[in-house]
Formats: C-alpha cells, sequence, structure tokens
C-alpha cells in the first residue's frame, strides 16, 4: 500500500478507536524483525517503549525493518516504515513526514516529548540517510 | 469537614476542558497543579512589589525581600525547623540533593566511606550519591526493600555499620508509595555517626513533617509538587552543619567581601543562594505550603487515605491487573501494569478519555526493574483528588483494556 492509498482509507474514520484500530492492525502485518536485532544496539534512543530499527543498505535505496514492544507504537512504526521504506538517501531527506502524519490525522504521535520515540526514529532513519549518501 | 468539591473550586485548570471534557488529573506525584491563592500571590508580586530581593532600598526592592524573607520562615515552619536559617532556597529538590553531595560529600568522603541508599529511591536520591562516590571512593551501598515495596527494617540495619557516613534515604516512594519510619531510621543511623538526608518530595505533598521530631541532618523537597510553582526547591540542613560546608556555586550576594585577591563568603543561608533568587517562585512556594496548612495536613493525609482505600477496592475491579507497591503502610501512588499491555499503549487510551497518569520509569529506573518491570504506568493523587477521578480512571482502564484485547 503506498501512503496515498493510506492517506485515502483514513479519511473513512469518524473516532480515534477505528483509526488506531487499523493502525495497529497494520503494525500487525509489519515485516517481522529477526529476534537476534532486538538488542541495545539496535535500539532508537528516547522512546518510551523498545523500538528497534534496522537498516539494510542497497545500491540506490534503504530498506529498514523495526518493531516495538508497545502495540500502538509498532502501528506507528508501520506507517512511518511505509513512508520511507526502499527510498533513495535523498528521497529520504526529502520527506517532509510532519506533513504526512498531519494529512493522516496522526501528528499527535510526532510531538517533541522526550517521552514519544517517533520523533527519535524519524530522525534516525534520516541519519542512516545521510551518512549513506 | 474536608470539602473536595469546595476545594477543587481554587484550581482554575481542574475547571479547564480538554475536548469539551474535565480532565481526570491523577498524577500529582510528578507534579501538583496550583490552587488560584498561589497564582494571585504571584501576580500580586510582579504586579505591586517586584524587584531584585537582597539588593535595593528602594519600596519595591525592600517589599520584595521582605516576602522572600517571610517565605523563608512559612518554610522553616512547615518542617518545624528550628530557625530560618536552616532554609536554602534552591532549583527544586534535585538542586538541594546536588548541594549536599558537592559540598558535604566531596568535604567529607573518601576512599572506604559507605553512602547508604535504599531501593525504593528515585534518580535525584541516587545518582548524585554515585557521583560523589566515583570522585571520592566512597562506596554506594543499597540495602533491599521486600517484594511487596514494605520498608524492612532488618535489610537496613544489615546494611549500617562504622563505615556508613550517610544514609540517604525517601520518607516516600513515588513509584510504591511506601512510607518510610524516618524517626526510627534516624535514631539507629546517628547510633553509627552516620549524617541522615531524607528525601520529602512526596512525603511533604500529604503529611505533615516535623524534622527536630525526626532529628535528620538534611530534607530536599521541591515548590512544584507541594502545590507551587516549579524553579523552586528547599534544602533543610542543621546550622551546625551547613555553617561550615563549603560553597556551592559562586556570584551575587552569597559573598561577605569581594576584592580581587581574596573572597569571603556570607553567612548561611546567603552562602548557598549564589545569584538573583527565584523570589517570587519562593514566595509563591511558600503561599503553596499555606493553602495546604489551611486546609490541614492532618485532614489532606485523612482524605487521601480514604481515597486510597476506594482506589485500590476498584482498580482490583480490572482484568489482570497487578499493582505494584502495597505496602501496609502506603500513601496514595499507585504504579501498576496490566498484563500483556504496554504501559505507553495504556497511557495512550487515558489521555484519549482525559485521563491524566504517567508512565515509564518514573526516574526511578533501577527500582522499577528490581520489582520486575522495565515500564509501569501510575495514578497518584493529590488533595483535590475525588472519588470521580479514580471512576474515570478505572472506566478509561476498562476500555484500554477491552480496545487491545479485542484486536
Amino acid at each position: 500500500m503506498s501512503i496515498e492509498e493510506l492517506i485515502e482509507n483514513f479519511a473513512f474514520f469518524d473516532s480515534w478507536e477505528e483509526k488506531y484500530q487499523y493502525v495497529i492492525d497494520l503494525g500487525r502485518s509489519l515485516e517481522p524483525l529477526a529476534a537476534e536485532y532486538k538488542t541495545d544496539e539496535w535500539k532508537v534512543k528516547g522512546c518510551q517503549s523498545q523500538v528497534w530499527l534496522v537498516p539494510e543498505f542497497k545500491p540506490h535505496s534503504i530498506h529498514f525493518c523495526g518493531d516495538s514492544d508497545a502495540i500502538l507504537v509498532k502501528g506507528i512504526i508501520a506507517v512511518v516504515l511505509m513512508i520511507f521504506n526502499d527510498k533513495s538517501p535523498e528521497e529520504i531527506k526529502n520527506v517532509d513526514v510532519a506533513k504526512i502524519f498531519a494529512k493522516l490525522g496522526l501528528e499527535e504521535n510526532l510531538t517533541p516529548s522526550r517521552r514519544n520515540g517517533m520523533m527519535s526514529m524519524v530522525e534516525k532513519i534520516k541519519q542512516y540517510a545521510s551518512g549513506a549518501e | 469537614m474536608y470539602d473536595v468539591e469546595q476545594i477543587r473550586k481554587d484550581f482554575p485548570i481542574l475547571q479547564h476542558l480538554v475536548n469539551g471534557q474535565p480532565v481526570a488529573y491523577l498524577d500529582t506525584a510528578a507534579s501538583a497543579q496550583k490552587p488560584r491563592q498561589v497564582l494571585d500571590k504571584m501576580r500580586q508580586i510582579y504586579e505591586t512589589g517586584y524587584a531584585n530581593a537582597h539588593r535595593g532600598s528602594y519600596t519595591f526592592a525592600e517589599q520584595i525581600t521582605s516576602e522572600f524573607e517571610q517565605a523563608r520562615q512559612t518554610v522553616q515552619h512547615f518542617l518545624n525547623a528550628d530557625s530560618a536559617r536552616e532554609i536554602i532556597f534552591t532549583r527544586n529538590a534535585t538542586e538541594a540533593i546536588n548541594l549536599v553531595a558537592a559540598t558535604w560529600g566531596m568535604q567529607n568522603l573518601k576512599a572506604g566511606d559507605e553512602i547508604l541508599v535504599s531501593e525504593a529511591e528515585h534518580h535525584a536520591n541516587l545518582v548524585p550519591w554515585q557521583n560523589v562516590c566515583a570522585k571520592t571512593g566512597a562506596k554506594l551501598v543499597v540495602f533491599p526493600i521486600a517484594d511487596d515495596g514494605s520498608y524492612v527494617h532488618e535489610n537496613f540495619l544489615n546494611h549500617l555499620n562504622e563505615r556508613t557516613k550517610l544514609v540517604a534515604v525517601t520518607a516516600m516512594s513515588n513509584v510504591l508509595g511506601t512510607i518510610f519510619p524516618i524517626k526510627k531510621i534516624v535514631a539507629v543511623a546517628h547510633d553509627v555517626g552516620a549524617k541522615v538526608m531524607v528525601d520529602v518530595c512526596q512525603y511533604a505533598v500529604h503529611h505533615q513533617i516535623d524534622v527536630k521530631d525526626w532529628d535528620c541532618d538534611f530534607v530536599a523537597f521541591s515548590g512544584h509538587k507541594t502545590y507551587g510553582p516549579t524553579g523552586i526547591g528547599v534544602l533543610y540542613g542543621k546550622a551546625n552543619i551547613l555553617q561550615v560546608m563549603p560553597p556551592y556555586q559562586f556570584g551575587g550576594d552569597m559573598i561577605e567581601h569581594v576584592s580581587y585577591q581574596k573572597t569571603t563568603f556570607a553567612d548561611i543561608p546567603a552562602r548557598f543562594e549564589a545569584g538573583t533568587a527565584a523570589s517570587v517562585q519562593a514566595i509563591g512556594m511558600a503561599e503553596g505550603l499555606k493553602y495546604m496548612q489551611t486546609l490541614g495536613l492532618k485532614n489532606i493525609t485523612l482524605h487521601e487515605k480514604e481515597l486510597t482505600i476506594y482506589a485500590t477496592e476498584k482498580l482490583s475491579e480490572v482484568p489482570r491487573l497487578k499493582m505494584v507497591g502495597t505496602a501496609p503502610d502506603k500513601g496514595g501512588v499507585f504504579s501498576f501494569d496490566i498484563e500483556g499491555i504496554h504501559p505507553q499503549d495504556i497511557a495512550f487510551v487515558l489521555n484519549k478519555e482525559n485521563v491524566a497518569v504517567r508512565t515509564g520509569h518514573h526516574c526511578a529506573e533501577p527500582l522499577v526493574n528490581r520489582m520486575g518491570y522495565t515500564s509501569l504506568t501510575r495514578a497518584s493523587l493529590g488533595l483535590y483528588s475525588n472519588k470521580e477521578d479514580i471512576d474515570a480512571l478505572v472506566r478509561a482502564l476498562l476500555k484500554a483494556e477491552k480496545f487491545f484485547r479485542e484486536i
């Protein structure tokens, strides 16, 4: 599914319950992250729940796998990866994730609060992209 | 009679609606809401009598200096200290503890000495001691609590010895709610010649304190938890100990005489208050303490005790909820886990339902880990909490349980 399709799908939801059940389902269908990567080395710092992010550098793009022990966070990771996955480092750098989250009505997940790790995860993705250039 | 509905009217934020609904504020252990008496007082100072305290000799300056020093006396009476000179204003409780670590600690500790802390300490009463140990070669010793969070006097005695130079304990755990028997702890600590630092950050929010009865050497707490503003905290120290402690920070009015060759330092408490004081915050803090005193500390304790019984019973109705910290003598702090649901997921639904709680390690990571978790949800009571707050919490938890169970 593309992010555009996701935005369209989200337009049908009236309540936060429906919307987040859908987000959770996205998390459920997330490509699984092998247990061997669930270590401190791959942990994203600044998250209240445990969040792991593993990049795989391909010739012209980066593929990410991620996971979390919190159900909602895992769903949000699925959305974030839908936005960034298999793009070139240049494309990743230019993504305005805040704008996309606003369109999805998920902007509350990207607050600068130290308690919420999504901002740290997005920064981490962008760091990997700058490193790959 | 303690009329909680009347009391709630003193707190403007409790009337404030979020998404058209009132908020059940159950995070007083992190920071308390402020009564309008505190807000009005601070505004009044800024509008009618503000200047830098202890500096000018015009009317505004004299007014604020007088209010600032009265605030010190209010804190003195709140703690039942001997003298206002024993009250040092700091930025917060963490700074108060750091001050003791950096001055008394650096002056008095050496390799072979021990600092004894409980397993229930939050980072503010742990990390400063860890740091001073690293610098001086002293050893940090931790005495265990029971699995239900209770204080075990035998454990304390087993770790106390003639090498113990300082005991640093909380009077009430911010995670477990456990009340520590400070008077008993101080008495045996003094027997081996150790000084005692008591962290009353949580205790002061709910209970009458008497430092003379406890006979403790240091006490730290913060204004924002005792219904006052942020940016202000207090260190109490016995005068004879404070008097021989070196300064902590330098500059401003903490001096006696300054020349380019030599500076002599002011007497206590000024010696430890370098730079412009957070005078309006100190006055606001005192107003918060006076507010508590007007209601009566005993009445507050009693009200919260009743509510603690109610909450404990209500929370037991939530499926798979496990309370962490069930000491017989505990205050209104409820940390819990719901099996199979991450606290951050719980907090998300609670926020949607306008219930404010804290999740995470509560700045007490070793303690949360010791209890067998990495993260917990915590609801905590204040003097304005009522049964409706608890009911809203339980309703929201049942909803969260259902939400994550069904999918």
